[in-house]
């Protein structure tokens, strides 16, 4: 898996080993307390020390988890977390890297990163907190957005379908797809541990409300359900289930079995080496 | 729900503690970061007495620290019947709106060990779930005793007149 573990019979960690002194400035309610809550109790789960692990973002009110987090952390540029944990993982892939990413800053100015992520297959762990809204900048609808969703930036709705990431990211390769909701923040949790565990991009889209821009979204708690059925590791399976998907269904949906990307050749040459292969 | 033994029962009792502390110490910081001192008092105190609770079983049970807890606590609700909604705060909120936040937490307490007291659970389980829905009971009353004293929201109270949804 290339993860890092800690040594047999170092001291545990708690969750809140992994919270940094940085109080979070979302509003009060924001799911992404809990995700926050949820990904600092997964690594204690995980065993894992803060300082064999990165976070990293793009930006939105989602993409300010790192700083919250003792890991590494990079706070990067709009859409472009992928590319950079890409090549984090690339050239240290004994380190832990989580990528934290909204609706908009993942499935928007990200989406063509998104497909490749989960094509290249790298051992990342991808979390988005979509709350089908661009919340950092009041409100504009993203592309998880309900086609009839009216507000005063997109009067009558936009009238677009939505973007389905789950079924996007099992056609394009993602070997690990789960949905979980930040109110059940040890559920949430579970879920990324077991993402975290499993080799490959493993993407965990998490149900995060917006309670200021999306009010309604507190009903989540009364919608979401855990999956009827076992994750699958049928991707023609898997596929007819997340294409009929009410949105809702949370827990593992999708556990491939791609082996996660290695680098060619150990990935271990010198720059000479690499050099001569582009000499005729 | 299946609950085997007194230290099974205890344990849950004291994880449902310790998160609905946790949640109210969560929910005064997020409203000291918004300037919402009175209410991040309220929320502090309702930490500390959850905390308290939390001790009282760890003495009663002569625990040193915290009990193996069983897997993901088993919950039948999505969080620990104590624990807050976290969905549920407001940057604006007034304290009665606290107060009305803790008065179904506990009330949802009482209920949970009134549950486990009815259900097909040894002697010694049923006796200690009574207990705990009597203290629970007695939170309640506290609380709604609290409520008195404390003032109604004012009409509006959620008027921003600077308000987050800027449109221009
Ligand atoms: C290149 C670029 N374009 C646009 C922006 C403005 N911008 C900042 S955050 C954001 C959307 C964030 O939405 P989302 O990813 O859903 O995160 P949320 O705030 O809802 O957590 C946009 C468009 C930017 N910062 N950089
Ligand atoms: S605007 Fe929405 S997403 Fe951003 S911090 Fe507030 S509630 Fe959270």
């Amino acid at each position: 898996m290339g993860q890092r573990v800690n040594a047999p019979g170092a001291p545990m960690l708690a969750p809140k080993d992994f919270k940094s002194d940085y109080k979070p400035v979302w509003c009060p309610g924001c799911g992404d307390y809990s995700v926050l809550s949820a990904i600092t109790k997964a690594l204690a789960m995980l065993a894992l020390k803060p300082e064999n692990v990165a976070v990293v973002s793009g930006i939105g009110c989602s993409s300010r988890i790192p700083a919250y987090t003792t890991c590494y952390g990079f706070h990067g540029v709009h859409g472009r977390a992928l590319p950079v944990a890409t090549g984090l993982k690339a050239a240290r892939p004994d380190l832990t890297v989580l990528v934290a990413s909204g609706d908009g800053d993942g499935y928007s100015i990200g989406g063509n990163h998104f497909l490749h992520a989960c094509r290249r297959n790298l051992d990342l762990t991808y979390i988005v907190m979509d709350n089908h809204v661009y919340g950092m900048t009041k409100g504009q609808p993203s592309p998880t957005t309900e086609p009839d969703w009216s507000s005063k930036l997109a009067p009558g709705g936009t009238g677009l379908r939505e973007f389905h990431p789950l079924v996007i990211a099992l056609a394009s390769g993602a070997n690990f797809i789960a949905r979980a909701y930040s109110g059940d923040p040890n559920g949430c949790a579970a879920l990324i541990a077991e993402a975290v565990r499993h080799p490959g991009f493993s993407f965990v889209e998490v149900l995060s409300p917006c309670v200021t821009f999306r009010p309604e979204q507190r009903e989540w708690k009364t919608m979401v359900h855990p999956a009827p059925v076992a994750a699958t590791d049928d991707p023609g399976r898997a596929a007819r289930r997340l294409m009929t998907d009410d949105g809702f269904n949370v827990g593992v949906l999708y556990k491939g079995k791609r082996p996660a990307y290695a680098r060619a050749n150990g990935g271990n040459q010198t720059v000479e080496a690499l050099a001569c292969q582009f000499r005729a | 729900m299946p609950v085997p033994s007194l230290e099974d029962f205890m344990a849950r009792a004291y994880a449902m503690e310790l998160e609905a502390n946790e949640r109210y110490a969560q929910f005064a910081e997020q409203l000291d970061t918004h300037n919402n001192r009175e209410v991040a008092q309220m929320f502090r105190k309702l930490a500390a007495v959850e905390a308290l609770h939390a001790k009282r079983i760890l003495e009663e049970m002569g625990w040193p620290s915290m009990p193996a807890l069983p897997p993901a606590y088993a919950w039948e609700t999505l969080e620990a019947p104590e624990t807050a909604a976290f969905d549920e705060l407001h940057y604006l909120m007034q304290p009665m709106h606290a107060l009305e936040i803790a008065l179904k937490c506990e009330q949802q307490a009482q209920k949970y060990f009134e549950d486990i007291a009815a259900g097909d659970v040894p002697p010694a389980v049923k006796q200690a779930a009574l207990e705990m829905a009597d203290e629970e009971r007695e939170h309640v009353q506290l609380i709604r005793d609290w409520m008195k004293r404390v003032p109604q929201p004012r009409p509006n109270w959620d008027e921003d007149p600077d308000p987050p949804r800027v449109t221009e």
